[in-house]
């Protein structure tokens, strides 16, 4: 059966090279880079070689990637090195947005417990937030300004490089969870004035359970694992070198093409909005144009999103939604509602992410097969009975 | 997989779905809040329960219970109607994952609902304390 993959923010599929890459150090290359002996030695030289990698993709030194077990990681490790920077100076303010990710929301929630002040800005309507309101948030005791590159649910790109030029002329340490941008907008961490920034490599079709956090020069990094002398002492565990070489391999890659995919993709994105639009009572979530070259998300109302996930799967579409039901709580998406959907609404969402391997051909299946769904699971909705007959209001026009 | 084969047959094939225009009893129950409604319409004959049909807002496990408690009352007394548990209907749909037990306890809300609006119409005695409000409230409406 055809199966059209339109999951891309959840995870990649791998790229050939990257598995290549992979399996080629798995059979031959597994020696401990901290070994002295050749086969050691040849994994140390591979090792640095994927550092050298992934700090150009970024316009950063090699000595200033750490590698990580992923983006959570990472941007824990962000958090927690600012906040005893911070701490030193008797700074124990962070500044964050209300749409992050959980991998930084609840790190600051344990920051708040050992005393921090945690401001979470809005992001309006749009999902975007202005650099006006993150100047109002700084004050003088602000040790971190910790915000997203790239939502990822509803895709929308912050002003990033506006946002480090402030943060740089406050004195303020800027972090950036990059998880979803990295591969797909060009970053550079020097121009953007970027003190640390969270990658992870199976959003980019490398392996799952790596990434990498850059730490510019100079900010003493705090580590969460003891235990060794790897990554310069600041996270111990003999590296996981196959994902670590398979990532390289895939940034890189990814890099080099990201004009090329970033206009395929968005061409891709903006026929599936299009399409989808064409459903009464739908919405686009974020902003039309600053989002992620491969982000769709949409709100039905008068229905609720696993339904449409489960019967999306039957036709062979894999999506995802931020429904109570697919999150596993009883709220809809934090994101959802920091935009403004009602709750009612918000469970209606559909998030479906494409990538340079998905088709046009693939978009036209979707917009074919996800209005006959919605229509039938209104013609099942006693919601929508309600919407139609008029007894109750639309809350989208 | 998230849910047993019986949930996502009846989530895919769901049984007595739509509405009886001319319906002896009507319940409904939920809220769109919380993200799942049911409203379950029942024809009754002679005390048996001759059809019933069923509008459903909710997620998967939400339209197969559904399913199920219609099944399950259809051509019985009304008197096994108000019997029906959540914990049956959980188990002939051979189990609901802990945060989908909710939508179990709805379905039958919901089908108590429709007698209790039968007895309602029909000025039949019933006693109140069968009708007492539900206490697993699963979302803060």
């Amino acid at each position: 059966m055809r199966y059209v993959y339109a999951d891309n923010a959840a995870t990649t599929k791998m790229s050939e090279s990257a598995l290549k890459v992979m399996i080629e150090n798995l059979e031959e290359e597994y020696g401990n880079p901290s070994s002295l002996h050749t086969v050691g030695q040849k994994a140390a030289v591979k090792l640095q070689n994927a550092r050298n990698q992934v700090a150009a993709c970024l316009g950063a030194k090699p000595n200033e990637i750490y590698f990580t077990s992923g983006g959570s990681e990472a941007d824990n490790q962000a958090i927690l090195t600012a906040a005893a920077i911070g701490a030193k100076k008797g700074k124990k303010h962070l500044i964050s947005l209300a749409i992050e990710h959980h991998a930084v929301l609840h790190t600051l929630e344990r920051m708040k417990k050992q005393g921090f002040e945690v401001t979470l800005l809005d992001v309006g309507e749009k999902g975007i937030v202005s650099v006006d309101a993150v100047r109002a948030a700084i004050r003088p005791d602000t040790a971190l300004v910790t915000i997203m590159f790239a939502n990822n649910e509803i895709g929308t790109i912050q002003p990033i490089a506006e946002i480090g030029e402030l943060c740089r002329e406050k004195g303020v340490i800027f972090h950036t969870d990059a998880v979803q941008a990295v591969g797909h907008l060009a970053i550079d961490v020097e121009a953007m004035k970027i003190d640390m920034l969270s990658l992870s490599g199976h959003k980019f079709h490398g392996p799952k359970g790596v990434g990498a956090l850059y730490v510019r020069k100079g900010i003493p990094v705090t580590n969460l694992i003891e235990g060794g002398a790897q990554e310069r002492g600041k996270r111990a565990g003999t590296e996981n070198i196959p994902a670590i070489v398979a990532m390289a391999a895939a940034m890189e890659e990814a890099c080099a093409k990201i004009d090329e995919n970033s206009a395929y993709v968005s061409a891709l994105r903006d026929r599936l909005i299009e399409g989808l639009s064409k459903i009464p009572h739908s919405r686009l979530n974020g902003d039309a144009k600053k989002r992620l070259p491969g982000n769709v998300n949409f709100v039905f109302e008068g229905i609720e999103g696993e339904s449409l996930l489960l019967l999306l799967d039957d036709k062979g579409i894999a999506a995802s939604s931020g429904s109570a039901c697919t999150s596993g709580s009883l709220d809809p998406s934090h994101v959802l509602l920091a935009i403004g959907l009602p709750h009612e609404v918000a469970h209606g969402s559909l998030r479906l992410t494409l990538c340079e391997y998905n088709t046009e051909e693939e978009v036209d299946y979707i917009v074919k097969t996800v209005p006959e769904i919605v229509a039938y699971l209104r013609d099942m909705s006693p919601v929508w009975e309600g919407l139609v007959k008029g007894e109750s209001d639309y809350v989208i026009q | 997989m998230l849910y047993s084969e019986k949930v996502m047959d009846h989530f895919r094939n769901p049984r007595n779905v739509g509405k009886i225009e001319d319906a002896d009893g009507v319940g409904e129950v939920g809220n769109a809040k919380c993200g799942d409604i049911m409203k379950i319409y029942i024809k009754v004959e002679d005390g048996i329960i001759s059809d019933v049909k069923f509008n459903t807002f909710g997620c998967g496990s939400a339209i197969a219970s559904s399913s199920m408690a219609t099944e399950m009352i259809k051509g019985k007394p009304i008197e096994d109607a108000l019997a029906l548990s959540n914990k049956a209907v959980v188990e002939a749909l051979d189990g609901l994952p802990p945060v989908k037990l909710h939508c179990s306890v709805l379905a039958e809300e919901a089908v108590r609902a429709a007698v209790k609006d039968y007895y309602d119409r029909n000025g039949i005695e019933y006693d109140k304390e069968l009708f007492k409000e539900g206490e697993t409230p699963h979302c803060e409406g």
